[in-house]
């Protein structure tokens, strides 16, 4: 019997030639990633040397990546001195792979792992992060764990993992203009609901995904998570490999990427025409609540907020640019920028993005989680409305229970932001 | 027997148990405190003592949708709450396992805030309605760290066997 992508990876992590769902195996890990709750996680690896004799060391420094984007620039002094504490850490164990709040390599650590080629085909990779799904788009399988599971990966190297069925998510046709990785992705967690997946991974097949960017098989891996999957998978191929080589600045790659078999057993198979789809809104308070633009168009909204891990890459920033330039940003309404990490910033500046966008009215922000989950920066007030590309929009998600958010592609946003309710990008 | 304190929806998400805001909070010993933060009634009985431990939340499908937080767990665990749910998300159900958050997957449960309940291991009575419901068997993954005290004891365990076997 076959083995889907995720199978073949974890029977690889974990030493053996076939595993079969349900199987629960200590996979070896190969890349651990944390973002500022590095400070929760090493007060549990600290928990875990307790009473024994053992020196809390790592199990490799050189697995371990670190990023700073909750709250950057620290927010409050207790942010700022768990930041601390994770400095004294990285420092103390020689982690390398650390990203602090820098503009020469700083950013959101989904961005940063793919940007800095630390990601490959074929790797298992953790995080204590729920989108850590993202890495999925470069052929790896990724997920999100806890604070003590990773502690426990620190000081193990390994993950008690039980082997999860795969469902096979077919993108067939090609994406019309106005239509991008943001929409196939909100149509399908609404077609499944955001339990649909849940212990399943998506692997993402088809000719719309085969001609979609590294960039696009982010956005649709960083939400597979909103339906319930462990993990979203696009299998590594041409793209992935310029993609490392091209931008990830990789000198060059082993190409013999695990591959899914063609006899592989997965729980459910879904198609999707990517051809005949509209602009997708999910509405709030869920991520499932989507629908098509045409059902929301005209609803007032307060705040745009374009950017972070979901959508904040170069690509999305063109679109929003393109959509901005030389027009104005509608009176009351408030538009953020979030680029995904400060070589994307840098790039879009040298390419005049960010230029069109200020001139517009657009804000720029340094990149950041803070906004898309309430921490940091662009809160919402009681009954205000928010237009956002980020990737959540439960109840109390921008910093207020009592606001509302709206969850769309760049292309939606930016030409919602220039007439203040939301508003179909096509008729532009 | 232990009294229903909370009755929750489908879908609710690590934003509505343990809102993003206070995520800079991250030690198990502080993270009660903003448990249900947004639900200002609940959270303040919580804080006021007036909810003893082993009292239950009752959830429908996918509790703990959303982010990995880990607080969204250990703040429960704080105040000794049981979570009975028709299913849980992946991340919050490892999460509470490792953490040792007592939680049980009863998928037929039908449970009013107010109801008496009674837990055995593999059953749920609700005293108030007179009616049984099965409880789920975990995985043999999860059990073993449950049984084992969390994941913090499990990981020293293991920890402790490889290096006196390397040894």
């Amino acid at each position: 019997m076959g083995m889907t992508l995720a199978e073949k990876i974890l029977a690889q992590s974990a030493g053996v030639q076939h595993v079969t769902e349900g199987d629960v195996l200590e996979a070896k890990v190969d890349l651990a990633m944390s973002h500022e709750n590095a400070a929760l996680v090493i007060n549990q690896f600290m928990d875990i040397y307790q009473g024994t004799d053992l020196k809390p060391n790592v199990w490799d420094p050189d697995r371990i990546a670190i990023v700073f984007d909750h709250r950057v620039p620290a927010e409050s002094s207790k942010t700022a001195t768990n930041q601390k504490k994770v400095r004294g850490f990285v420092e103390q164990q020689g982690i390398k792979k650390f990203h602090d709040v820098r503009g020469d390599r700083g950013g959101i650590c989904h961005q940063i792992l793919p940007e800095f080629g630390y990601v490959h085909p074929g790797q298992l990779v953790v995080g204590t992060d729920s989108h850590t799904t993202t890495h999925g788009a470069l052929g790896a399988l990724a997920f999100g764990i806890g604070a003590t599971e990773m502690a426990s990966v620190w000081a193990l190297g390994t993950l008690r993992v039980e082997v999860p069925k795969s469902i096979f998510v077919n993108i067939y046709g090609h994406c019309p203009p106005g239509i991008y990785a943001k929409d196939i992705i909100l149509n399908l967690i609404g077609k499944i609901s955001s339990q649909g997946a849940n212990f399943r991974v998506l692997e993402f097949h088809g000719e719309a995904i085969d001609a979609m960017s590294t960039s696009g098989r982010m956005t649709l891996c960083n939400m597979a998570v909103e339906a319930g999957a462990t993990a979203g998978m696009v299998q590594g191929d041409k793209e992935t490999v310029n993609y490392l080589i091209g931008h990830a600045g990789l000198e060059s790659i082993d190409v013999d990427f695990p591959m899914a078999d063609y006899d592989a057993v997965y729980t459910e198979r879904i198609d999707i025409n990517a051809s005949t789809l509209s602009p997708q809104i999910a509405v709030p308070h869920a991520v499932d609540h989507v629908c098509p633009i045409h059902d929301v168009e005209g609803i007032r909204i307060d705040q745009v907020v374009i950017g972070s891990c979901t959508n904040g890459r170069i690509d999305d920033l063109a679109v929003a640019a393109h959509t901005m330039r030389n027009r104005h940003v509608a009176k009351n309404v408030r538009v953020l920028v979030f680029p995904a990490s400060w070589k994307i910033y840098r790039e879009a500046m040298d390419r005049g993005y960010l230029d069109a966008l200020t001139n517009a009215g657009a804000v720029i922000m340094n990149p950041g989680c803070g906004c898309c989950l309430g921490v940091h920066q662009g809160a919402l007030a009681d009954g205000e409305t928010a237009l956002s590309t980020t990737n959540r929009n439960f109840k109390g998600r921008m910093g207020n229970p009592n606001a509302e958010v709206y969850l769309c592609s760049p292309a939606v946003a930016a030409a919602s932001a220039l007439k203040g309710y939301i508003t179909d990008p096509r008729n532009n | 027997m232990a009294k229903v304190v909370l009755k929750l929806e489908d879908d609710v998400s690590t934003d509505v148990i343990y809102p993003g805001r206070y995520m800079a909070t991250v030690l198990p010993s502080e993270t009660p405190k903003y448990a249900f933060a947004d639900h200002a009634v609940f959270n303040e009985k919580l804080n006021q003592g007036k909810i003893p431990a082993g009292s239950i939340l009752v959830a429908g499908l996918n509790f703990g949708c959303g982010s990995s937080r880990e607080q969204a767990a250990s703040c429960l665990q704080g105040h000794g709450l049981i979570v009975l749910a028709k299913s849980f998300s992946r991340i919050f159900m490892q999460n509470a396992v490792n953490v040792g958050l007592r939680v049980a997957v009863v998928s037929e449960l039908e449970a009013k805030e107010g109801d008496e309940l009674e837990l055995a291991p593999n059953r749920v009575t609700n005293r108030t309605s007179s009616r049984d419901f099965a409880i789920q068997v975990l995985p043999k993954a999860y059990r073993e760290i449950m049984e084992g005290g969390g994941l913090i004891a499990h990981a020293r365990k293991k920890l402790l066997e490889r290096t006196h076997r390397t040894s």
